[in-house]
């Protein structure tokens, strides 16, 4: 029972995730201009990778495996976050335009 | 299930690749390039699991530092010049 | 399944050896080289070559795509458009080519127990392993005991490669203290790269000492104890990091890695075996062994990450020829 519960609920993460990669990356080849399209790369990053993680931990189960992906997921938590932020920091250091809506509202 | 997973990943880096082909600054092609370290990464973990060997972990470990620190590198080592001013930004000619 | 994920994965990498030779921008070409590394090492790891894959990851996606950026940086960034029409070597390429798929004709098939190379020493290695080297990873085992002077010869390499880039590049020590202009705003790398710097040299050493047992070793674990202290140059500054590290220890330690490895074999020559014979290192044969191993991917470890870490020095500090513009 508790087994059934746990690979349902896995399947929803992973699933979950899987989505969440998807958009992320239809994101980044879609969105108009590079920082819409950073927008787009950071969802990969941090809930597309963490659902898919969260996913793999329940199936893991209490083991070393878990323990990895768990350190996998505290990197990625910061790594993603970090390597965006420095990537918009150098595109506006670098004076690259965001596009933007010039009609008057 | 994982097989749906991994198709996702797949789809999903060649989308990234067509984003990186396309450009146009090289901000894009670093972004993808880090974008598909990340899927990388989650594509190994997800294939451990797949073929049951899920000590292939320690891959996507050093995966994971390795995609972090080379992109903060091409950002700062490339960029140390200060050639990247929006004139030269890598325009891609395609 | 796997045999469609590693059509998937061939078929984006011919995509992106096709866009690396179009690209006319040397800058893009380098990162899309980066994404190639990436891809062909996950194909590594659905065709288990889990210790290629490993090391594909870490030298091809990491370290050689920040020298080759290094080095874009130091020339021009657009590729000079050929001055002939490739008309010849377009000839010869498909030629080889052609040569090249008529041989893979008679090739085995993939997995083919029977093909040659299964049937030859592997065997031998895949049974003896447990008993006389007492490593469970048979790549490990191979890599470092059954083949010790090939490793010998690589590492070899690796200290000649250093050496060589010494000579031509980074002789001078040059102290250059800021880096470039790139982020200016380094608070949160400088977070980023207090909390993971420990943690990356603890990993490198899990990936050394973890070697017998899965994918790992001394040039992986070398190159991710290099990468850890490339963040934090990248995150202080070369300065500081040369502080952290200076490069007269380096050059010493790279002659150390390589002693520590020929040492090993002498000494087992002294205890009255043959040449990196390591099984009369200590009384138990098997002892011996892992012994050996141990100490020699020490060695490796030392000599890759101290080379690594001269490349770049020496590869980055070629920026810092005018201070004032740093």
């Amino acid at each position: 029972m508790m087994d059934t519960v746990l690979d349902v609920l896995s399947w929803i993460f992973l699933l979950g995730g899987a989505i969440f990669l998807l958009v992320g990356a239809i994101g980044a080849l879609r969105f108009p201009d590079f920082y819409t399209r950073l927008h787009a790369v950071s969802v990969c990053d941090t809930m597309g990778a963490g659902l898919v993680l969260v996913g793999l931990m329940l199936q893991g189960g209490l083991s070393l495996v878990t323990v990895k992906l768990l350190l996998m997921f505290y990197f990625m938590m910061f790594t993603g976050p970090t390597a965006v932020h420095a990537l918009a920091e150098a595109a506006m250091q670098s004076k690259l335009k965001p596009v933007v809506d010039e009609r008057e509202p | 299930m994982y097989i749906a997973v991994t198709i996702a990943i797949l789809i999903a880096i060649a989308l990234g690749l067509v984003r990186a082909f396309r450009g146009p600054t090289l901000y894009d092609r670093i972004m993808a390039g880090n974008m598909i370290g990340t899927l990388t990464v989650l594509m190994v973990a997800v294939l451990g699991f797949m073929t049951g060997r899920p000590e292939f972990l320690d891959i996507a470990l050093v995966y994971v530092l390795i995609s972090f620190v080379s992109t903060i590198a091409v950002l700062r080592v490339y960029i140390i010049r200060g050639t990247m001013d929006s004139s030269s930004t890598g325009s891609g000619k395609e | 399944m796997e045999h469609l994920v590693d059509i998937v994965l061939l078929g984006l990498l011919m995509i992106t050896g096709f866009a690396i030779v179009r690209m006319r921008s040397l800058l893009a070409a380098a990162m899309l080289t980066s994404i190639y590394s990436l891809l062909s090492a996950s194909l590594f790891v659905v065709l288990d070559a889990v210790d290629v894959a490993l090391t594909e990851a870490a030298i091809g996606a990491g370290i050689s795509t920040i020298l080759l950026l290094a080095t874009v940086a130091l020339t021009t960034d657009e590729e000079k458009a050929p001055r002939h029409t490739p008309l010849l070597p377009l000839v010869v390429v498909i030629a080889t080519g052609a040569a090249l798929i008529y041989g893979t004709l008679d090739m085995p098939h993939y997995g083919d127990p029977a093909a040659p190379i299964h049937q030859y020493v592997a065997p031998t290695y895949l049974h003896d392993t447990p008993g006389v080297i007492g490593v469970p990873n048979v790549v490990t085992s191979v890599l470092a005991s059954y083949r010790g002077y090939d490793t010998l010869g690589e590492v070899t390499v690796i200290f000649t490669a250093g050496v060589g880039v010494m000579v031509l590049l980074g002789y001078r020590l040059r102290r250059c203290n800021i880096t470039g202009p790139g982020i200016r705003n380094l608070i949160v790398l400088r977070v980023i790269a207090k909390l993971f710097f420990p943690l990356i040299l603890l990993f490198a050493l899990y990936v050394l000492l973890h070697g017998d047992y899965g994918p790992g070793g001394g040039f992986q674990a070398g190159v991710v104890f290099a990468t850890g202290f490339i963040l934090y140059a990248l995150a202080f500054g070369l300065g500081n990091a040369q502080r952290l590290i200076p490069r007269k220890l380096l050059r010493i330690m790279v002659a150390v890695g390589m002693l520590i490895y020929a040492a090993v074999g002498i000494e087992s020559m002294l205890l009255g075996g043959k040449f990196l014979e390591y099984r009369v290192l200590a009384d138990d044969p098997v002892t011996g062994q892992r012994l050996g191993i141990m100490l020699i991917e020490l060695g490796v470890g030392i000599a890759v990450a101290s080379v690594v870490l001269i490349i770049y020095y020496a590869f980055v500090s070629r920026h810092c020829q005018a201070p004032e513009d740093m």
